[in-house]
């Protein structure tokens, strides 16, 4: 696990544009919904006193988003230096990879993040810590969610191979509009309402702004996301070794990065 | 140790391994020889774990790989011009990630003996990326040899390798197998190279073995000059399977 985790330390720590790649786009998209969300403050009677919140939504989001592309990359990055099956003939076993690779996730989505949330304290005044320790408990289930998202968009590369990567870049997108990243899901139309309510991401943005508004805290509603993420990670991890035992009868492990 | 059991692969209705059999013993290169296509590939893929067989097992050192995998690919590795180490990290840190997947115990110590057997000083903290191919697949071997394999899988190791690297390689093998326990199975269409490391030579066509047994032995029995004649002739001729 710590040898895999080295690979990517490293590859890391060597290029200055990695790092700046990591930094550069969540501290755009933070400060762009900064500029939007003051906008909203002066027009709009809803956002009147919370000026934060759609900075706090957007941090969040590009949370699960650096979470889940990080999964990604690291396997994308293996599947591009032709590396792939060196790996997998590696004394690795699947759980050790999944474990080295949450991990490494993890940190690469930190190295963008934690920039990115200084930024706003002295751009807008606002402190996404101002969530309190619930703000822990919405990271966790939002990463959790990420590395599921990862590990769904991981077994199709595993079994498709790199024709799988454009699903990779898109996954996220096409969850963003149910997530209710930004609004309540009673502006949902009705039938997307119901896909909507078996989304983990509907609680806890719905649950961030209720923090905001009614400085209040619903623990049902983390503890709800909590369920449906463990729901979402057990399929996903079953995906994995079954795309793992599917790849190894299929031979798509041996022509990765063709 | 390897042992080939009645080992088939068919992808759908295409039979790309059909029930072949051999057995590679300790200290002993077995070359793997045939046209493109002829199932080497696919048969070195099983014996490593990444592809499942249809039919029939795989014993490495006793031990079925199907339900040994992971215990046993701490004692086997592979190399192939078809796969790369990551080019933006340096000879050393490549070294170093590898050592660590295989729970080498002393990292150091094994990178300083590989670097030097294989000529690495100058270039182990060159970037990967950034080497010839004679040097990048000089790297591939000590990448190979990192976790002291008792059983190693080369295919096509000098492809494409100017003469005095493929020699280097060749020479290096030829000594590396005279000290160490190891069973190298050498797919290859370089049929001298075959010829000066291989104990004996099985030949393969369609996915199934057509002819096998010590270079010498073939060329006597097919009444041809040199190994490469025998291959042509066995590729060329057509066959009842």
């Amino acid at each position: 696990m710590y040898g895999l985790f080295l690979r990517h330390f490293f590859l890391i720590k060597s290029s200055f544009p990695r790092i700046l790649d990591l930094i550069y786009w969540p501290s755009i998209q933070i400060i762009l919904w900064g500029f939007i969300s003051k906008f909203f403050s002066a027009y709009s009677d809803y956002y009147n006193n919370t000026v934060g919140i759609i900075l706090t939504c957007a941090i969040l989001y590009d949370f699960l988003f650096r979470s889940s592309i990080s999964f990604n990359m690291l396997f994308l990055e293996e599947i591009w230096s032709r590396n792939f099956t060196n790996l997998f003939i590696a004394p690795m076993k699947i759980s050790e990879i999944i474990i080295s690779l949450v991990f490494t996730a993890l940190i690469r989505t930190l190295i963008g993040l934690v920039p990115a949330i200084l930024l706003t304290s002295p751009l807008f005044g606002i402190s996404i810590l101002n969530l309190g320790v619930p703000l822990f408990f919405l990271f966790l289930s939002l990463y959790i969610f990420g590395i599921t998202l990862g590990l769904f968009v991981s077994s199709g590369l595993i079994r498709f191979g790199p024709s799988f990567e454009n699903i990779a870049w898109s996954s996220l997108f096409l969850l963003a509009p149910l997530g209710c990243i930004y609004y309540p899901i009673e502006i949902l139309p009705e039938f997307f309402q119901i896909l909507a309510k078996g989304l983990p991401l509907v609680y806890i943005f719905d649950e961030t702004r209720n923090i905001l508004v009614n400085n209040f805290v619903n623990f049902e509603n983390i503890l709800y996301a909590f369920y449906l993420n463990a729901i979402y990670l057990l399929i996903g991890i079953s995906l994995f070794y079954f795309s793992f035992s599917m790849a190894r009868k299929k031979g798509s492990l041996i022509n990765m990065g063709e | 140790m390897i042992e080939v059991i009645n080992l088939s692969k068919s992808f759908q209705n295409n039979k790309a391994v059909n029930n072949i059999n051999f057995e590679i013993g300790k200290n002993e290169i077995i070359g793997l020889l045939g046209p493109n296509g002829c199932g080497k590939t696919t048969t070195i893929a099983m014996i490593l774990g990444l592809l499942k067989p249809t039919k029939g097992k795989i014993l490495i050192n006793k031990k079925n790989i199907e339900n040994h995998r992971i215990e046993l690919l701490h004692k086997m590795n592979f190399i192939s011009p078809y796969i790369e180490l990551p080019k933006k990290l340096t000879v050393k840190q490549n070294l170093i990630v590898y050592a660590k997947l295989y729970n080498v115990k002393k990292i150091d110590e094994r990178i300083e003996y590989l670097s030097s057997t294989l000529r690495l000083d100058k270039i182990i903290n060159s970037l990967t990326g950034e080497l010839s191919s004679g040097q990048k697949n000089r790297v591939s071997l000590a990448k190979s040899l990192i976790n002291n394999p008792s059983v190693l899988l080369l295919d096509e190791p000098t492809a494409s390798l100017d003469p005095e690297t493929g020699n280097f390689i060749r020479s290096f093998l030829e000594d590396y197998i005279k000290q160490k326990n190891i069973s190298i199975l050498l797919a290859s269409h370089n049929m001298e190279e075959v010829k000066r490391l291989c104990t004996s030579v099985m030949m393969m066509k369609n996915g199934n073995i057509i002819d096998q047994g010590a270079p010498s032995e073939l060329i006597k029995k097919h009444g041809r000059k040199n190994l490469e004649e025998v291959f042509l002739k066995l590729a060329r001729t057509e066959h009842e399977f």
